[in-house]
């Protein structure tokens, strides 16, 4: 088995605030987690989670307080190991004065191509984010989209074999999110190991094979969406139309969402049969039947509250 | 060392791509309304006038660059986190420090080379170019020399302070600079024997600006040794050394929060 693309053990970061620094607040706790060769890995929190502290860290641009990761097997204290890794910051902003192109090629410098090859990849780059025409235009009159897709290029530019992604879709229009989808599953396709922060849950569904989720600075969750989540069904919903007149539906109704003449109906898988059958002899259209399961953001949102609901308990005890 | 040579075009595109060198205009304005007043109000000291201007202007914009460009060139990319990709790339904080304190001298070097070259132009004006005048040109690379020294300082400072700050510490080191001399020699009744070892020992610390000022001599055509190009030649790079490795020594330990 190959070893982990990305190994974090026990990262920790505090900060010093206050007079003197004296005081600590710690943004990420003892974090241990890794993320396979080849994977696309999901790392969800709420803001202020330790999401881009985490990310942060692995690219270098804070010092952990405690703990190590390795990235492809290197510490991340190791300047080579940039070589493979390719990194979007959150929100990120660029030089303004460059146009897209002249970025892409100042940053393809860091590496180490050919001029020919250099510029084949800034052309390749550009087309790929669908810039190709807005090449020549200074990075100041780009809208946030825009700056999102250039951010994505100047980090696949030269082919790293980790790219790590904070959070690629905010800020973008539902296009703009298809079009990043796209990317990251082009990158899994392409043997890369991709490793993004989100909130937006139902992308991480959509790309991920696995999701680490952080709450409070610490790691409460990690495995395959399905796996993390109570995939057991809790019933079924049926959707139906009815024009009234039985008098024996009134109980089953009573219990329904009702929209015009439709009715949304959620019933334990026990009661299923029955219920189709009462609905049927009393004459109701049966337009669909869905499984009802906890969703990413069910078991997103049961942690965060219960994190919330003990930082409280913490706050009134005055621990 | 490619690496560097990449981050200082670029900080050179950065300064010409926001028309810093448009402070050219200003100073050609000036020396063309020199010339023109000279002319009329001082006979027999055309060059002295001319060429005081001159180099005061030369240094006093190269000044203002040097302060607040120099203190913007590691804050600004900071606070608009335009760093936060480029070091994600394989580039050492130092080289882009280098890189960055490069770009800028550059830029000054560039800036200071066709400011002389108009007060070359205005000096022809007023009166014929001799080999006297090139003491003028020694005076110009010693006020670059001065110019790298406090790029050097401001870079320094804004690695761990905020540019307010930064702007402060170095225009009150570089203003403390120019009475380096006082300092050492200085006698007061008043003055306690640990004051004065403390003002001694500061004026030997202290980046010595006083040394470049060689604009009474240039202005009089007198011609300077080289022995103090050579001894401020190496002054200024041993300092700037130091400067460099201490501001690459905190920021290579900074969060970049």
């Amino acid at each position: 088995m190959s070893s982990p693309a990305i190994e974090i053990e026990n990262l920790t970061k505090d900060y010093p605030f206050g007079f003197l620094h004296l005081k600590k607040k710690t943004s990420l706790e003892g974090l241990s987690m890794s993320v396979e060769d080849g994977e696309v890995f999901g790392f969800l929190g709420p803001n202020g989670a330790g999401k881009t502290t985490t990310i942060k860290l692995l690219v270098g641009l804070i010092f952990p307080t405690a703990g190590t990761a390795h990235i492809l097997g290197k510490p991340i204290s190791d300047i080579s190991m940039h070589r493979d890794i390719g990194y979007l910051p959150e929100q990120p902003y660029f030089y303004d004065y460059l146009t897209a192109a002249e970025l892409l090629d100042y940053f393809a410098r860091f590496h180490e191509f050919t001029d020919t090859e250099r510029r084949e990849r800034v052309q390749r780059m550009l087309k790929k984010v669908g810039l190709e025409t807005a090449r020549k235009i200074q990075l100041r009159k780009y809208s946030k989209g825009m700056l999102q897709r250039v951010g994505l290029a100047q980090a696949i530019l030269h082919d790293p074999k980790v790219v790590i992604l904070d959070e690629p879709m905010s800020g973008l229009d539902p296009v703009g999110r298809r079009e990043v989808r796209d990317i990251i599953l082009e990158l899994k396709n392409e043997g890369k190991t991709v490793m993004f922060s989100t909130h937006i849950l139902s992308d991480a569904e959509m790309l991920c094979d696995r999701v680490g989720v952080i709450v409070g600075g610490k790691l409460r969750g990690i495995g395959a969406p399905d796996e993390i989540v109570d995939m057991k069904s809790h019933g079924m919903e049926i959707l139906f139309e009815y024009g009234g007149g039985d008098a024996n539906l009134r109980a089953l109704l009573s219990t329904a969402t009702q929209t015009g003449k439709r009715y949304r109906l959620q019933v334990p898988d026990e009661q299923v049969y029955a219920t189709l059958e009462q609905l049927r002899s009393a004459g109701a259209r049966i337009l669909s039947m869905t499984q009802v399961k906890a969703s990413l953001e069910e078991y997103f949102m049961h942690l965060v509250e219960a994190d919330r609901a003990q930082a409280a308990a913490v706050e009134v005890s005055g621990k | 060392m490619n690496r560097v040579a990449v981050v200082a075009w670029n900080t050179f595109r950065e300064a010409v791509r926001d028309r810093v060198l448009y402070n050219l205009v200003f100073f050609a304005l000036v020396m063309m309304a020199a010339a023109v007043l000279v002319g009329q109000i001082s006979i027999g000291i055309e060059q002295l006038v001319i060429v005081t201007l001159g180099l005061s202007a030369i240094s006093v914009i190269g000044l203002l660059i040097a302060v607040f460009i120099g203190v913007s060139l590691v804050s600004k990319e900071m606070d608009k986190r335009t760093l936060y990709a480029l070091l994600a790339k394989p580039v050492r904080r130092w080289e882009f420090l280098l890189g960055k304190f490069v770009g800028l001298v550059l830029t000054l070097a560039l800036n200071t080379a066709a400011m002389a070259a108009g007060l070359f132009v205005v000096l022809r004006y007023v009166k014929p170019l001799e080999r006297a005048d090139l003491a003028v040109l020694v005076a110009v690379y010693f006020i670059l020399l001065k110019l790298a020294l406090v790029v050097a300082l401001a870079l320094l400072f804004s690695c761990y302070t905020t540019p307010l700050l930064a702007i402060l510490f170095t225009a009150g080191l570089y203003v403390s600079g120019l009475f380096v001399e006082e300092m050492r020699t200085y006698r007061s009744e008043t003055m306690t024997p640990a004051v004065r070892a403390i003002l001694r020992w500061l004026s030997y610390v202290l980046p010595n600006f006083q040394n470049f000022d060689v604009m009474a001599s240039a202005a009089h055509g007198r011609s300077i040794p080289g022995a103090l190009i050579l001894q401020n030649t190496a002054y200024a790079a041993l300092y700037c050394t130091v400067l460099l490795a201490s501001a690459s020594v905190i920021f290579s330990r900074r969060n970049l929060k």
